[in-house]
């Protein structure tokens, strides 16, 4: 066990955990964030996905004491009412099924639009597919993303 | 139908079973809102106007507790936003059918919903018409207010409530006619949308207790294996562990975070024995091709003489088609939280099935179901996979064996090697035509693993086809299998409908109109029982065909574009499909898929197109790529990176269209997908020439050379 000091959603946190604890469950199980949502463990479904340093990351293959000073951001801090534009949308349209993938999808979604504010298709697509939908709500995620893209201005 | 004023002056309004006459008024005590879910209720009004929906079946993402609250509140007439949605747990005392399968729950519940509605509407508007010495006939109820017209008096739900909850419950309300509907049919969200767009606590996984313990479950490798030895000395030893005990099959390690109690699980040392047999996927291939020949066979429906019928034909078509085993995935893991005391236990967690839970908990700890709560999270997708027990109980066995409030994680390994499945079968069809090109003979046998009887000898052909044999032969195996989204029909219908686009090939007939002709005959010369509704099959092939402009576009080639049609009938749902594909790169590509769909009324239109979509993207993304292997009892696939599921970047466009003819409602997380695996295959074999005969199609011909 070690003790790791932790940046998220702007605020200073602290783990008791060993040193290899994915950073998934040390939000889950110690810090009670449980929006990043565990589906594979090994990066393959992008339900886990936070941001570090803007950059979403699968938070279940990212051991703790590879974060140092790096900020993370989970979908409990990406807005402080929930109004980020991609949570908006993701309302608007009404994405989620069962909703388990959702604070994955829009975590992916939120960072491709920090990079490219007007994503094409192709980008959508390329970003987005690291992330399953097991009920296949990929139709609205798409236009999701688009409408978020404009809520952006 | 029970009802009851708060001392807050709430009204309280549900119903004991199915007759509404069987009960009579109680009075319930203070605190409205949190006493509300202790009591046997659909609704609660508050004094201050908040209305509390209670929805109680679980939540599996088909959408029930949005449209189950909406059907309440059409018919109690009140503004969809004064409406707060609150899930009830189990209570088998007031509420009947607390299952989220079969897409059985809004046939059920329909009228049931709406007379709960209608008679707090008429019992307030009762109440209305005494305070004001009016007649009540005199007085109207809309937005959650009873107005009085001819005086212009109105007063709020909320002002209402507690001299309504004295008033006696009236039998036999009148419901609203389907033109009257205000909130039935429009377009509402996922009533839990802010809590998942925000990461709230919701599914089972996110259930944490101060004090509760986790487990993980080693489970042997393969099916057919038991446990010879454990040795747990190491895992004992890891950090954060508190204990390791074994159940059934299984050994469970139990501490005090998910991440420890993984690692020491990986130092077990278990050893097993085999004590069945340790099947492959090889030996499945041969035994399905052993029993399709044998002559022993389970005579699911018979009609005419079939043998004379294939000895007369001018033509006879033969094929067999074959679907691998499939996990669930449901993208939350199986997990739950159990705390089990001397006298009594909670359960709390995802379950599809929680009476079932609750039953076989009750059984292995000898306790009456009285003394055990289950409360139910929404869940993670299900897909069938939590209409079983099993990890239910893994957590009330390790949290009796531990003492400890233990919450049960499966990981994606765990899920994925550990059961149950969608059951292997392989068809073979045989059809015998007259020279007309007139199906006169069917003969269908099915046989599969652990899959029961893997026919549906009630649906269409039959009663379209004067001779007609179905039968099936089950072959028992340690595999264990279960239902899967649409059990049975998710693989029957797209062979069964493409084996139908063979013979229409065969008989040199345009595949939609040689279905219309075998319904029309079904209509005019029923041969037998006739289970599905003749109209409502033609319906939806003619809007399907109108809709995706059947026969009449071009391809980007400048040719006839390659449409592929399916229709099926389950779960007391209609649906036809058109899959359009075009070749790219010499290969064919699902472009685009069509579906008209009868569900009756559409109750949201927002989670009713939900439905379809996803079940036509769950549909072909396992049709195209699905598969689950077996080499000596073991899966080959364990996670997502050897079990290929649907992205993304690789649906088609989907373009839904209801016939919404006012009918009463059936349920929709199931009957859009058995039809599209055919409206794929079909489509490929317009574009290429090449029938699939096999799932995952991307194994076949059409597609080597590319994953």
């Amino acid at each position: 066990m070690a003790l790791f000091k932790l940046q998220i959603n702007g605020r200073s946190y602290q783990a008791d955990v060993e040193p290899d604890t994915p950073l998934l469950w040390v939000l889950r199980d110690h810090l009670g964030l449980v929006g990043a949502k565990y589906g594979c463990g090994i990066a393959q479904c992008g339900a886990c996905m936070v941001h570090l340093n803007d950059e979403a990351t699968p938070s279940c293959v990212l051991p703790v004491s590879a974060i140092g000073a790096s900020k993370v951001t989970t979908i409990e801090g990406l807005s402080e009412k929930g109004d980020h534009p991609v949570q908006q949308a993701w309302d608007e349209v009404d994405v989620a099924q069962c909703g388990y993938c959702q604070a994955g999808q829009i975590m992916a979604a939120a960072a491709l639009l920090k990079r490219k504010p007007k994503p094409t298709n192709e980008d959508i697509d390329a970003t987005m597919s690291r992330n399953l939908c097991r009920c296949g709500t990929y139709h609205r995620i798409r236009e999701a993303v688009k409408v978020a893209s404009t809520k952006l201005n | 139908m029970k009802l009851a004023a708060t001392a807050g002056g709430g009204l309280l309004l549900g119903f004991h079973g199915a007759r509404a006459a069987a009960a009579e008024p109680m009075i319930l005590d203070a605190n409205a809102a949190s006493a509300a879910l202790d009591f046997n209720s659909f609704l609660a009004i508050a004094p201050n106007g908040t209305i509390t929906i209670f929805s109680p079946n679980p939540e599996v993402g088909q959408g029930i507790k949005t449209a189950f609250p909406l059907i309440v509140a059409e018919e109690l007439n009140v503004d969809w936003k004064q409406v707060n949605v609150v899930q009830a747990p189990l209570d088998t005392k007031k509420y009947e059918r607390q299952v989220a399968g079969g897409s059985g729950s809004i046939p059920h519940s329909w009228k049931r919903l709406r007379e709960a509605g209608a008679t707090a509407r008429v019992m307030l508007i009762g109440a209305a018409a005494q305070r004001w010495k009016v007649p009540a006939e005199a007085c109207t109820a809309q937005n959650g207010m009873v107005l009085h017209k001819a005086s212009g008096k109105k007063l709020s739900y909320g002002e209402l409530a507690q001299d309504a909850a004295k008033l006696p419950v009236p039998q036999d309300v009148k419901l609203k006619e389907y033109k009257d509907f205000t909130l039935i049919g429009k377009t509402y969200k996922n009533v839990d949308n802010q809590a998942i767009i925000t990461g709230k606590p919701l599914f089972g996984l996110d259930f944490y207790r101060e004090g509760m313990l986790f487990a993980m479950v080693q489970r042997p490798k393969a099916f057919g294996m038991k446990v010879k030895s454990v040795d747990a000395t190491q895992a004992k030893a890891m950090p954060g562990i508190i204990d390791v005990v074994t159940f059934r099959n299984n050994v469970a390690v139990v501490g005090k975070s998910t991440w420890q109690v993984k690692k020491a699980r990986e130092v077990l040392k278990v050893e097993y024995e085999a004590e069945g047999a340790l099947e492959s996927t090889a030996d499945h291939n041969r035994l399905f091709d052993e029993l399709l020949n044998g002559s022993e066979a389970t005579v699911r429906r018979q009609d005419g003489d079939v043998e004379a019928a294939f000895k007369s034909a001018a033509k006879v078509v033969k094929s067999e088609y074959q679907c691998p085993f499939l996990p669930h995935n449901p993208l939350e893991p199986m997990n739950f939280f159990a705390h089990v005391r001397e006298d009594g236990a909670e359960l709390i967690g995802p379950t599809q099935t929680p009476e079932r839970a609750r039953g076989e908990a009750a059984k292995y700890l000898g306790l009456p179901p009285e003394k055990i709560t289950v409360e139910m999270t929404r869940m993670g997708g299900g897909f069938g996979r939590r209409l079983a027990a099993d990890y239910v109980m893994d957590a009330v066995e390790v949290s009796k064996l531990a003492k400890a409030p233990v919450k049960v994680i499966w990981t994606r390994e765990d899920d994925m090697t550990a059961g149950n499945y969608r059951p292997a079968v392989k068809y073979r069809f045989e059809a015998a035509l007259d020279a007309k090109g007139n199906m006169i003979g069917y003969k269908l046998r099915g046989v599969g693993i652990n899959a029961g009887n893997p026919t549906r000898e009630q649906n269409f052909p039959s009663g379209a086809v004067p001779n007609l044999l179905i039968d099936s032969v089950e072959h028992k195996s340690p595999i264990t299998t279960g239902p899967w989204r649409a059990p049975i029909t998710n693989f029957l219908a797209y062979a069964e409908q493409s084996f139908l686009d063979e013979v229409a090939e065969a008989a040199g007939k345009d595949p939609v109109q040689f279905r219309q002709d075998l319904l029309e005959q079904a209509k005019k010369t029923p041969t037998g029982d006739v289970k599905y509704d003749l109209d409502r099959m033609i319906a939806v092939t003619k809007l399907a065909a109108e809709k995706s402009g059947w026969g009449k576009k071009k391809g980007p080639d400048g040719k006839p574009l390659a449409q592929g049609f399916s229709l099926y009938y389950s779960h007391l749902s209609y649906v036809a499909q058109v899959g359009e594909v075009v070749m790219e790169k010499g290969k064919p590509v699902v472009k685009k898929i069509h579906a008209a769909v009868d569900c009756g009324v559409v109750i949201n239109q927002s989670g009713a197109r939900q439905q379809v979509m996803g079940g036509i993207v769950d549909g072909m993304g396992h049709a195209m790529y699905g598969n689950m292997t077996f080499k000596d009892g073991a899966p080959d696939q364990s996670n997502f990176n050897s079990f290929r599921l649907i992205r993304v970047n690789e649906i088609p466009e989907v373009e839904v269209h209801f016939v919404n003819n006012g009918m009463d409602p059936t349920g929709l997380g199931e009957p859009a997908l058995p039809p599209t695996g055919a409206a794929v295959s079909n489509a490929i074999f317009k574009a290429t020439g090449k029938r699939l005969y096999k799932q995952p199609f991307v194994e076949e011909e059409p597609f080597k050379g590319i994953s």
